[in-house]
């Protein structure tokens, strides 16, 4: 449509507009899937990224004032003749005082579950960056080079994909233990170690028909070095599948954090962590108090929605083959 | 005449893949081995602690064969693995295999009502959604799915908990059994013993202990199973037969049920191999919300007491299983699906 002699903006805007083209064209219900998903997920990256705007205390914290004149941080001072000192209610319901009541240690629910979504965001992206990390470059040599590097790789990788993704956590956090301290660094390497596989695979099969290209082949023969030629050509021809991938596997890292922390292997108490604080819940459950249990599993439940409904959508509106022919041959998002 | 030509073939894909599948879980607990191996300290002392005299540690640690080198004890765990010795835990007189026989049954029973119960409602959702596209009922079918899988399961457990057992008391919060039943299960599948010892109150009580843990990761897998199936009917729903059979004016839920709905089971078996894994990690959390005497709480409570040996056992006997498991399902697709054969 662009005559050749357009103006610089004409050009971007064009640019903007092909790229555009498979959102416009995308059938309304995936259009509305993707904003709603995308609408949670900045929610909750918002709460990660600012919650003493929200939240109403501390993750830990059991009294209404914290901290002395010197050190207002501080959780742990005497301060029984200070009048400020007042405990937070213990097992309160959720009323004006505490709009998500509070638990048995005295923490204020909306406030854990508010700062939840830091300890969430953190994990997922530190694991996320780990298995990126080793999977991405991985499949990228494993792809291109091919032969023995290749076979080993597959098959190494095959294995570690086999092993249940919860179970696999589980014994990276167990071994984990024994050399450092529980916490968020560990927490991540162990969430993070079960999506390598998946990038690898991904990546490297991609490379495997990038690598046929003729722009190349043609890099091959003007003898540029196979790492260049992995790292500048291939890279960026492949990277476009990491961010469908990265939103699916988000969702399921953070239920997978939740797991580690429900089992009491993920970050530890007193952390915010909502997997941890369901597993605080149980013995409130069998009282009745319901709170506690019911508010950070659905702070899990809705970030994990928000997240597969953004990759979903974006999956639906990439991928071509679910847009274009509707059931019975009828023609769908041909508005354009 | 493709097909009758490419018999001898399909010997050939199940043989190669039977001969296949000791390769894979080699290279597999080998990783599990280097895994587990690459902890600082003495197993037996992270176990037992200072409970036990430095005699008897050594006597442990003999015993276990921890003071051979690192290949030493390598081969021997290959080859006990090969004899069927998970080894023996260190908190623990009985060996892991009286263990896992002891609990691997309480996990079936529970991970069989699941699967049941996750593909009824896979099928059926994902076949209205596909049939509906775009309708509301497929919206309806998509959300269901998505929310499904991204509820964890404990904590729906938890609520059903709270609702069924604490508030309405109809259901029990969690065991396999009541504490006043007392008997000797000859099978180890109380479902299977109250119905073979013709004990009403036996299966009642089995079966009432069942209900919220299995519909908890029922409910919670068959996510997965409707947006697969879904999936699977759309892509067949396009295909040309399906277009010639409308064409020739079959109607429409025959087309469904008669003509799509076979072909588009066949990937959702392939997926089978994923859904296990996932159908496994959910009983670990399942088990553990409902005190399930299952496998997945016998491998938390060895994690929690630090006994390595155990774990090692409970997890290869976990590798095992993968692999057999998804050896039966290359197989059984080798058998209907002759496109995997090539």
């Amino acid at each position: 449509m662009t005559a050749p002699t357009s103006s610089p903006i004409a050009r971007a805007t064009s640019r903007i507009e092909h790229a555009l083209r498979p959102w416009r064209r995308a059938n309304p219900v995936a259009k509305a899937l993707v904003i709603i998903g995308f609408l949670i997920t900045a929610g909750f990256g918002f709460l990660a990224a600012f919650p003493d705007v929200v939240a109403p205390y501390g993750e830990s914290q059991y009294r209404f004032v914290v901290g002395t004149q010197d050190d207002p941080d501080a959780i742990g001072f005497d301060c029984l003749e200070d009048p400020g000192c007042e405990q937070i209610a213990r097992r309160e319901a959720p009323g004006p005082d505490a709009r998500f009541g509070t638990t048995a240690a005295r923490f204020d629910v909306l406030s854990r579950v508010i700062r939840g979504a830091r300890v969430a965001f953190a994990i997922v992206l530190l694991s996320t960056a780990l298995a990126m990390g080793i999977g991405v470059p991985l499949g990228l040599i494993s792809g291109y080079r091919g032969g023995r590097i290749d076979r080993v790789l597959v098959t190494v990788m095959d294995a570690v994909y086999v092993i249940p993704g919860l179970l696999l956590a589980i014994i990276v956090a167990f071994v984990l233990q024994a050399f450092f301290d529980p916490g968020l660094a560990s927490a991540s390497v162990a969430v993070g170690v079960v999506y390598v596989p998946q990038y690898y695979r991904v990546i490297r099969n991609h490379t495997l028909s990038v690598k046929e290209e003729l722009f190349v082949e043609a890099a091959r023969a003007m003898g540029a070095p196979p790492r260049t030629i992995i790292f500048r050509y291939v890279f960026f021809n492949v990277v476009q599948s990491v961010p469908v991938i990265f939103t699916l596997n988000a969702a399921d890292a953070v239920l997978t954090l939740a797991a580690l922390g429900f089992l009491g292997y993920g970050v530890p108490f007193p952390r915010a962590e909502w997997g941890l604080d369901v597993s605080q819940a149980i013995s409130d459950v069998v009282a009745g108090f319901w709170w506690t249990a019911l508010y950070p599993g659905l702070a899990i439940l809705l970030l994990v929605t928000g997240l597969t409904l953004l990759g979903e959508g974006l999956n639906d509106i990439i991928n071509p083959l679910l847009r274009v022919r509707g059931y019975r041959g009828r023609v769908r998002g041909g508005r354009a | 005449v493709a097909a009758t030509s490419r018999s001898g073939s399909l010997r050939s894909y199940v043989l190669g893949r039977i001969a296949f599948a000791p390769v894979f879980l080699l290279i597999l607990l080998t990783l599990l081995f280097v895994l587990l191996r690459v902890m600082p300290g003495d197993p037996v002392v992270a176990a037992l602690g200072d409970r036990i005299s430095a005699d008897e540690i050594q006597q442990r640690r003999e015993a276990v064969g921890l003071d051979d080198p690192i290949l030493v004890q390598y081969g021997r765990y290959l080859a006990d693995v090969a004899r069927g010795d998970l080894g023996t835990p260190v908190t623990d007189p009985r060996p892991v295999t009286r263990i896992i026989a002891d609990r691997f049954p309480a996990t079936f029973e529970l991970t069989m009502v699941a699967l049941v119960l996750a593909v009824g409602i896979g099928v059926l959702g994902g076949a209205l959604g596909a049939r509906f596209r775009d309708g509301p009922l497929d919206v309806v079918v998509r959300l269901f799915a998505i929310v499904t899988y991204a509820a964890p399961v404990f904590w729906l457990g938890i609520l059903a908990q709270l609702v069924f057992a604490v508030r309405w008391g109809i259901l029990p919060t969690g065991n396999r059994m009541s504490s006043r039943i007392e008997f000797e299960s000859p099978t180890g599948f109380y479902v299977l013993d109250g119905i073979l010892t013709r004990d009403p109150e036996l299966l009642v009580t089995a079966l009432r202990h069942l209900v919220l843990p299995g519909m908890t990761l029922g409910l919670v897998i068959s996510g997965v199973f409707v947006r697969m199936v879904r999936v699977n009917m759309l892509q067949t729903l396009r295909s040309d037969y399906v277009e010639a059979a409308h064409a020739r004016g079959v109607s429409g839920p025959r087309v469904l049920f008669r003509h799509a709905f076979k072909n588009a089971l066949v990937p959702v078996v392939t997926m089978m191999g994923l859904q296990f894994a996932l159908l496994l990690g959910g009983a670990i959390l399942t088990e553990t919300t409902f005190s399930w005497p299952g496998l997945g709480t016998a491998l938390v409570e060895f994690i929690n007491t630090r006994d390595y040996v155990a774990v090692q056992g409970i997890v290869t006997f976990f590798a095992i299983l993968v692999v057999g498991v998804s050896l039966l399902i290359d197989i059984i697709n080798g058998l209907i699906d002759p496109r995997v054969r090539y």
